[in-house]
């Protein structure tokens, strides 16, 4: 095995390590703890690049390792993991330079920042995961990781948030896990392959796949919030925002969404998903969840909890993407799962900004704020704009092969749901975002901290407009090769070559 | 003698040797000897493990003496196993038990006759059930089985008993009466088949048991006696109360060692001497007592107030899952692979509940009590330990990667395999329930303190000791395969695979 080969192993060490010695560094180290955080983000990013060229050349990176007798632990980088990968190095990094400094001066930040890591080592283990036994280890690792960050001020509020979160995914993690031996106790493990694996299983046994593909769609839909799975997502956000962005753009949703593409194009293929029917209520289950997540977003005002049942809602659209049979909607889902991740990422760092610099939480609070932070409103505009799916930011390319799948397809009715809750969109983002540029504030704000004379700390700021320049950027460069929707048509290519 | 013999008989008289020195020079001989002991085990360990890997499953009958008079040794895969969790939960205790009972009074601790008493009795009563650990795992023979039976038992009374208050002998003496009870139906059962088929070595009597009455008498005696003695439900009443007030190290041993080889001593007999003789059908009632076990257990863990205490009843439950082997007796198929994933599940139960249990000890030994209410914020005070407490808490969820759950994995498998639906959703359900009673304290330990802490220091090795044995119940999920690989030695459930085929 050449040293290329480890390429999967050294992209989960890199933020393992990190992450197991910023526990032991004592809370005062603060200039230590950044390096290697900031090290560990810059070394996944480069070490990604290198798979990334190397996959684009055709390689496929394979580290395997026997875990029992025929059951492998097994480690691969293929176009698909590469996407997730790619997406959450990128928006680690600026994860954490926007916790650093969102979390200054608060205490446990050693505690905080270890388990920051150990959540990135499970996600991207759960990326280059090689068949699912590999997937299910890191996904129960990126369960235990997250916890302490979800309650991480310690609070009663956030510890029962904890003890919510835990009862989801935790139960979820349960059928996930009968799910995968039931379906190891036909075929064993084999390795993720585009198209799936259970061609070559005795028809007798098709009812069983039904009930298997069901806990495992119920294990990861957990963590993916299908409705009705999704009751911890709103109330974890009473966790710090750099969390929130974690659970709702790095990480822990994605995981989900990622695992139930997986599921459907990897280990039973989306072919033989449809022959056995399941396709169309995981279909139901995403429209449902699109349209109720999107009406109950309208009614919320406290700013975090609109902004989670808005992800409770878009990212079924990866899993609507996923369930309607071809390519165009599939190429939608895989690339939303991208552009899902950094709109969500920009409107969560805007939250996050909101609370820091003005102590502002509600969405009723927020009359005028757009001339205090112009930037971060600035932000949050282009952030809500994608999500409606306006032309020409990210949001508008996903919902375009959405709706052109769904035509593909003849599922008028799917394309009836991206309207429906486009409108929605529209109605709980857009009086934002008049109410920030066009009324007049209320009164004073709760606290006002300016840096100098930028309107909140640089390092608050910096990642947010960044992720804000990816939203437009993937829109208007979407058709170059090295751009998500570029990648994901590779990934399509290949699922579709059978 | 051979050299795998010569290995073996080490194995056994390296710590009663320790144990008799501590005993005879007394005072501050005794953490030095249990040192050395562990030295021995541990390459003595090695040397057995490099012999029967190259040689297959080995015996020796001791100093040249066969059977009956005679001691005969026996060492295959599930001994050996057995053993390593005995070397690897044994050399931890020690560890901490050198810090928690410290090698000698401190200057600044005023004298206390009880405290020095328990730092003194300790060691030999620790080391003589080292001994007796060993002894059970390498007998051949079903009376040595008792000798060794009767050693670990009546040197867990005495260690149970160190603690010095009205509760602790309470317990001891109920410990003591249940497991004489226990020992009595035992001694019964092997009368019987002594009178029945004039023999004692297990696999002599492999061949010649047939399934008489005096056979099936024999059978449910011993189960019974052993039953009462691995505290499965509904006989497990000694064991929260003997389990919850011991001293740390104690209830550590307690609860991974002294249950777990009880355990053994059951499913020893069943896979050579009963092999022929055991039911499916008294197989599955243990099967469903085991289940009841997991679910009682658990519940009564959650209600628990006290940690020590919710450990204890975590014991009861776990042990439910030993039991649920038993549910495969018939179905060739499934059974080994079932029974690889009980004996792995104990293994890593008991590196889990070792380091549970320690971790425990050094929290009460911090705050000074173990209620969980007063508990808030403890995660700052005793980072290591609180860490140590939840990777033990992953591996008995089963969340992988740890030892418990491929435990669970091959486990459920099987179920799924022999269609033992009940059985899956046991396993699963006892997961999902050992969450319950491992986050309130996680749970509290992240949380905000109001008022400031009265912490006392706690060494630095007690932290350390519960930290590595957590790990090493981690580190079982990583390296499954060469554990595995060493339990087919000598094909320890051969007897039971094949039973269909010769009934």
């Amino acid at each position: 095995m050449s040293w290329s080969q480890c390429l999967p192993l050294l992209v989960v060490a890199s933020s393992l390590l990190p992450g197991i010695v910023i526990f032991f560094l004592p809370e005062e180290r603060r200039s230590w703890r950044t390096t290697l955080n900031l090290s560990g983000a810059l070394g996944k990013i480069v070490l990604v690049a290198l798979m990334l060229w190397g996959v684009f050349q055709g390689e496929r990176f394979v580290v395997r390792y026997s875990l029992l007798p025929n059951v492998e632990f097994r480690l691969h980088a293929d176009p698909l993991s590469l996407l997730f990968v790619t997406l959450s190095a990128t928006l680690w990094l600026l994860t954490t330079i926007y916790a650093i400094g969102y979390l200054e001066g608060s205490p446990n930040r050693s505690r905080f920042f270890g388990f920051f890591s150990l959540c990135v080592a499970a996600t991207t283990g759960i990326a280059v995961a090689g068949n699912l036994l590999t997937f299910l280890i890191f996904y129960e690792l990126l369960t235990l990781a997250t916890y302490p960050l979800v309650v991480h001020r310690g609070t009663t509020q956030s510890l029962s948030a904890g003890r919510i979160y835990l009862a989801y995914t935790l139960a979820g993690s349960a059928a996930l896990l009968l799910g995968v031996v039931w379906l190891s106790s036909f075929v064993g493990t084999p390795e993720f392959i585009e198209g799936g694996y259970l061609d070559e299983v005795d028809p007798r046994h098709q009812g069983s796949l039904v009930r298997i593909f069901a806990l495992m769609i119920l294990g990861v839909g957990v963590k993916a919030a299908i409705v009705p799975l999704h009751g911890w997502l709103p109330s974890a956000m009473v966790a710090p925002a750099p969390v929130s962005a974690l659970l709702h753009a790095v990480a822990v949703v994605k995981a989900g969404a990622f695992g139930v593409v997986r599921i459907v194009y990897d280990v039973f293929g989306v072919e033989f998903c449809s022959t056995l029917g399941v396709t169309e209520p995981l279909a139901m289950a995403a429209a449902v969840t699109i349209v109720y997540g999107s009406i109950r977003a309208l009614y919320q005002d406290d700013l975090k909890r609109r902004l989670a049942f808005s992800t409770v809602s878009q990212v079924s659209y990866i899993i609507l993407g996923t369930a309607v049979l071809g390519p165009l909607a599939t190429l939608g889902g895989i690339v939303h799962l991208v552009h899902q991740g950094v709109m969500k990422i920009t409107l969560f760092f805007c939250a996050g900004n909101l609370a820091e610099a003005l102590g502002v939480h509600r969405v009723s609070e927020l009359n005028g704020v757009g001339r205090r932070m112009p930037w971060t409103m600035a932000a949050f505009t282009v952030g809500a704009l994608g999500m409606i799916g306006v032309p020409p930011t990210a949001g508008f390319i996903s919902k375009w092969y959405l709706a052109m799948g769904a035509s593909a397809a003849e599922e008028p009715w799917y394309i009836l749901v991206l309207v429906v809750s486009s409108v929605l969109n529209a109605c709980y983002f857009l009086p934002i975002v008049y109410a920030a540029w066009f009324k007049q504030p209320a009164g004073p704000w709760p606290v006002d901290q300016r840096a100098g004379r930028l309107e909140t700390k640089l390092s608050l700021l910096v990642p947010t407009i960044a992720t804000a320049l990816l939203v437009v950027g993937f829109g208007l460069l979407a058709s170059v090769w090295f751009s998500p929707l570029g990648w994901a048509s590779l990934i399509v290519e290949r699922e579709y070559q059978r | 003698m051979s050299a795998s013999g010569a290995w073996m008989v080490s194995l056994v008289l390296a710590p009663l040797l320790a144990a008799s020195i501590a005993l005879v020079v007394g005072r501050r001989s005794g953490p030095y000897a249990a040192l050395a002991a562990a030295a021995a085990i541990v390459c003595s360990l090695a040397g057995l493990i490099g012999q029967l890997e190259r040689h297959g499953a080995a015996a020796s009958a001791v100093g040249g003496w066969g059977s009956p008079l005679g001691i005969q040794l026996h060492a295959d895969g599930l001994s050996v196993l057995m053993l390593l969790m005995s070397a690897l939960v044994g050399v931890g205790v020690t560890a901490y038990a050198w810090g928690y009972f410290g090698l000698a009074r401190r200057r600044d601790e005023p004298f206390n006759a009880a405290a020095s008493r328990a730092r003194e009795s300790f060691w030999p009563l620790w080391l003589f059930a080292w001994g007796g650990l060993h002894a059970l795992f390498l007998s051949g023979d079903i009376f040595n089985l008792y000798v060794a039976l009767e050693l670990l038992t009546l040197s867990a009374v005495g260690l149970i008993g160190l603690a010095n208050q009205r509760t602790a002998s309470f317990a001891a003496l109920r410990y003591l009466l249940a497991s004489l009870v226990g020992s009595l139906f035992y001694l019964l059962g092997v009368a019987l088949l002594y009178g029945e088929y004039a023999v004692l070595d297990c696999q002599r009597l492999l061949e010649l048991v047939q399934g008489t009455r005096a056979t099936t008498c024999a059978l449910a005696l011993m189960t019974l006696g052993l039953m009462l003695k691995t505290a499965l439900f509904p006989l497990h009443f000694w064991l929260p109360l003997a389990h919850g007030n011991s001293p740390a190290p104690v209830s550590a041993l307690l609860s991974s060692l002294v249950v777990t080889a009880c355990f053994y001593a059951i499913l020893r007999l069943w896979c050579t001497v009963f092999a022929n003789a055991g039911t499916p059908g008294a197989g599955m009632l243990l099967a469903l007592l085991g289940a009841a076990a997991i679910v009682y257990g658990s519940l009564q863990a959650i209600c628990q107030q006290r940690l020590k205490m919710l450990i204890a009843y975590s014991t009861v439950a776990q042990v439910g899952y030993l039991f649920l082997g038993f549910a495969f007796l018939g179905r060739s198929a499934s059974a080994v692979l079932a029974w690889q994933g009980v004996v792995y599940y104990a293994l890593s139960h008991a590196c889990a509940k070792g380091a549970m249990f320690l971790a425990a000890g050094s929290i009460m030994r911090s705050a000074g009590h173990d209620q969980l209410e007063g508990l808030a914020g403890i995660g700052k005070q005793l980072p290591v330990s609180v860490f140590a407490f939840g990777l033990a808490g992953m591996s008995l969820m089963g969340l992988p990667p740890s030892g418990g759950f491929v435990g669970k994995w091959l486990l459920l498998r099987a179920a799924l395999e022999a269609g033992l639906w009940w059985v899956a959703v046991t396993i699963l359900a006892g997961g999902l329930l050992a969450a319950g009673y491992t986050f309130p304290l996680l749970e509290r330990a992240l949380a905000n303190r109001a008022e400031p802490w009265v912490a006392r220091r706690v060494p630095r090795g007690m932290e350390l000791a519960s930290l590595v044995l957590a790990l090493c119940a981690v580190a079982l999920g990583l390296v499954a395969a060469q554990p595995l690989e060493l339990l087919e030695i000598g094909a320890p459930f051969q007897p039971l695979a094949s039973q269909e085929a010769n009934p």
